[in-house]
């Protein structure tokens, strides 16, 4: 009975864990052992641990690297700001014939390509757009601003293309919160700050933290958007990776890149999960 | 020496100390809900003295928890006003009001243990760490959860749950304690127990209890007052005991405790006495409140307990009829008898005393049954 369990389930998980290692694992072990190579004075391969010495040795790439680091962070935070209340409003203040339409609107963005909402963004924002034709029409400017190419525009491009991640799972905890823990709250005495972080943000946590997890690691990862809408001044680091790859054509420098990309958001994902628990056994205690 | 004659008679010194010293926590005035068209609740008015036990009893649906939560605040009222201890509670938010509610479904906070539950007001309010620490302990000694503090609200039963949410809201010393159905969700035997355990808290606590529920048993056993509410109106305010015996209205009559209902015409009625023809054939003779006219059609409606087997000849202003029994519905001290009038099959409950002296009763016997003309309880059909 036992035996035929653990067939039943190895006989199911078999093509998952063939999916996961042999389009996941085996091209990684590849990239990992490209990273640990160099080509030598006499053109020939070598092992060698010089790609990464590169990446300290060198101020733009390691400053890059920070920057992606503390951008990302910064873009999952917003948008979990953002996200919140909208899930609320979303599963607790709209009428629930309401609920699925708003879903839906969220979605559609997302059934067309980044690349066009990106470009979207771009016939809005920059110097010759509709909001600076509007904003001059209206008298309140004299020559258009460029709105392009800034941080700041950057961020509002990463948080838009991952709204959607960090509402979904956050609205579906919600939805399992009970609206009489929120009226019991407010009956004991509490007003709309304690019950948001004595009663939403806890019973919300394992939906933020997953929102903030995918998040994270998109935000991390894109590079259209930085690419786009960031300009030549907000350097991503995926930007990075992909010179090394198709400009530079130094695959080996490229993996090594790639390699501290992955160690750093399992990293901060890890911080995260750490840091989560620890402030839910705080709550708890 | 010559004492001084009183100068108040004891009756009204006794209500002036009830005008003047008993205070009224809770007073609801004509207070109207309306969601859209529908009106839950219509044109309620009650006052409940301080340390009372005052329950809302009535079906599923007529306006009780809608009743509840705008005292709480929680939902504001279309019309009419509210006050708490004499202060009018309009555009109060829950969180300002000296009230709690415990609600019908416990609310308890699982992202919590029992002691930072029952703390959560408190700290609400800023009290001390000291301070807090000795009330959770002092009210979880009160309902008998001492050293119950650090554990999960998910590792109680359904009995420690429910007076944990009791606790929660008596740490705080409201002024009126709500509870909306809180033993709804407990099992007979429980509900049974807490029953008595309820009223024997809010006696040693001397908070003002609001208490909802639909069981009838509940609310007679534990109240002071209560209130029948029917469709989102008041029918009639008063003692357990007089609900149960002077009902004022057909549904009062009918929702509290068991009755046999009849329908009927009058016959003739003098001196409060009328006499009824029934559709079901008997003609009785009961005591009426009202004058009533000859042709009149009322509802007549009779105790399983008024009605005495075989009763003895000899006793005269007894109604009788003759009946036969369809089955014996053994419950206990609390046995019946089903059976229908010789002639129709409207069904009668009669109670069946377990003395043991009617064991021979069997289906289908036909035996006489007597009622006492005190008993009946008529009203005009209108
Ligand atoms: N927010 C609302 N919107 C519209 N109708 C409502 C709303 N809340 C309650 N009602 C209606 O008001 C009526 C009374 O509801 P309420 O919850 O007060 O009943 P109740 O007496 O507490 O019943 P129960 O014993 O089943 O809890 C019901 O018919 C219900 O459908
Ligand atoms: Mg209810």
């Amino acid at each position: 009975m036992k035996n035929q369990k653990r067939w039943g389930l190895f006989f199911f998980l078999s093509p998952v864990l063939l999916w996961l290692f042999l389009l996941i694992v085996l091209p990684h072990i590849d990239l990992l052992a490209m990273s640990f190579r160099i080509e030598n004075d006499d053109g020939q391969m070598v092992w060698s641990l010089s790609n990464y010495l590169n990446f300290f040795e060198e101020p733009i790439y390691w400053l890059t690297f920070v920057r992606t680091a503390i951008f990302s962070i910064l873009v999952t935070f917003l948008t979990f700001v953002i996200a919140l209340p909208v899930a609320f409003y979303i599963t607790k203040v709209v009428a629930p014939k309401f609920q699925g339409f708003l879903l839906v609107l969220l979605l559609l963005p997302f059934w067309v390509s980044e690349l066009v909402r990106v470009y979207g963004w771009m016939i809005l924002l920059r110097e010759s757009g509709v909001i600076n034709h509007f904003l001059i029409k209206l008298g309140l400017l004299n020559q258009p601003i460029e709105m392009l190419y800034k941080d700041a525009t950057m961020i509002l491009g990463l948080v838009y293309t991952s709204m959607l991640f960090m509402v979904v799972p956050i609205t579906s905890v919600l939805d399992s919160l009970d609206n009489s823990l929120i009226e019991a709250a407010y009956d004991l005495g509490a007003n709309m700050w304690t019950i948001l972080f004595k009663i939403i943000i806890p019973h919300a946590t394992p939906g933020i933290v997953s929102g903030s997890i995918v998040v994270f690691m998109l935000t991390l990862g894109n590079y259209l958007t930085p690419n786009l809408m960031g300009g030549k001044n907000s350097l991503w680091f995926t930007e990075q990776i992909y010179n090394q790859f198709i400009a530079s054509f130094n695959w080996n420098q490229g993996s090594a890149f790639g390699f501290l990309l992955l160690v750093l958001s399992s990293i901060v994902v890890w911080l995260g999960l750490k840091l989560t628990r620890q402030n839910l056994r705080k709550v708890v205690q | 020496m010559l004492r001084k004659p009183p100068l108040f008679s004891q009756d009204v010194k006794q209500r002036l100390a009830i005008r003047f010293f008993m205070q009224i926590d809770l007073s609801v005035q004509e207070v109207t809900k309306k969601f859209n068209e529908f009106i839950a609740v219509d044109n309620v008015s009650f006052e409940v003295p301080d340390g009372s036990f005052f329950s809302i009893l009535g079906p599923s649906g007529c306006g009780k928890t809608t009743l509840l939560r705008m005292i709480a605040g929680l939902t504001e009222p279309t019309e009419g006003k509210i006050e708490i201890r004499g202060k009018s509670m309009l555009g109060i938010p829950p969180n300002k009001r000296p009230v709690n509610l415990i609600f019908q479904q416990l609310a308890l906070f699982p992202m919590m243990n029992v002691e930072e539950n029952i703390a959560f007001g408190l700290r609400r309010r800023g009290e001390g760490k000291v301070d807090i620490k000795k009330k959770v302990e002092a009210i979880l000694e009160r309902v008998d959860l001492a050293g119950f503090g650090d554990k999960k609200i998910d590792q109680l039963s359904g009995g420690q749950k429910q007076r944990v949410a009791i606790a929660r809201c008596l740490v705080l010393e409201p002024a009126v304690l709500l509870l909306d159905e809180p033993l709804g969700a407990l099992d007979l035997k429980l509900r049974e127990q807490m029953k008595v355990e309820l009223k024997m808290l809010q006696a040693k606590v001397g908070t003002t209890f609001v208490y909802i529920t639909h069981d009838q048993s509940e609310a007679l056993v534990m109240s002071d007052h209560v209130a029948v509410m029917n469709q989102g109106v008041f029918e009639q305010i008063d003692t357990p005991q007089n609900l149960y015996n002077r009902p004022e209205t057909p549904f009062v009559a009918q929702f509290v405790g068991d009755n046999n209902a009849w329908s009927g015409r009058i016959r003739q009625c003098n001196d409060m006495t009328a006499e009824i023809e029934t559709a079901e054939g008997p003609i009785f003779h009961t005591k009426v409140r009202e004058s009533l006219q000859p042709g009149d059609e009322v509802d007549l409606f009779l105790r399983p307990e008024a009605m005495l087997i075989l009763p003895d000849p000899s006793l005269s202003e007894l109604n009788r009829f003759h009946i036969i029994v369809k089955d014996i519905l053994f419950d206990g001290a609390n046995s019946r008898l089903l059976a229908h009038p010789l002639d129709a099959d409207t069904e009668l409950l009669i109670a069946l005393p377990q003395t043991r002296q009617y064991d021979y009763i069997q289906k289908n016997d036909k035996i006489e049954i007597g009622w006492d003309q005190q008993s009946g309880i008529c009203f005009r059909r209108s």
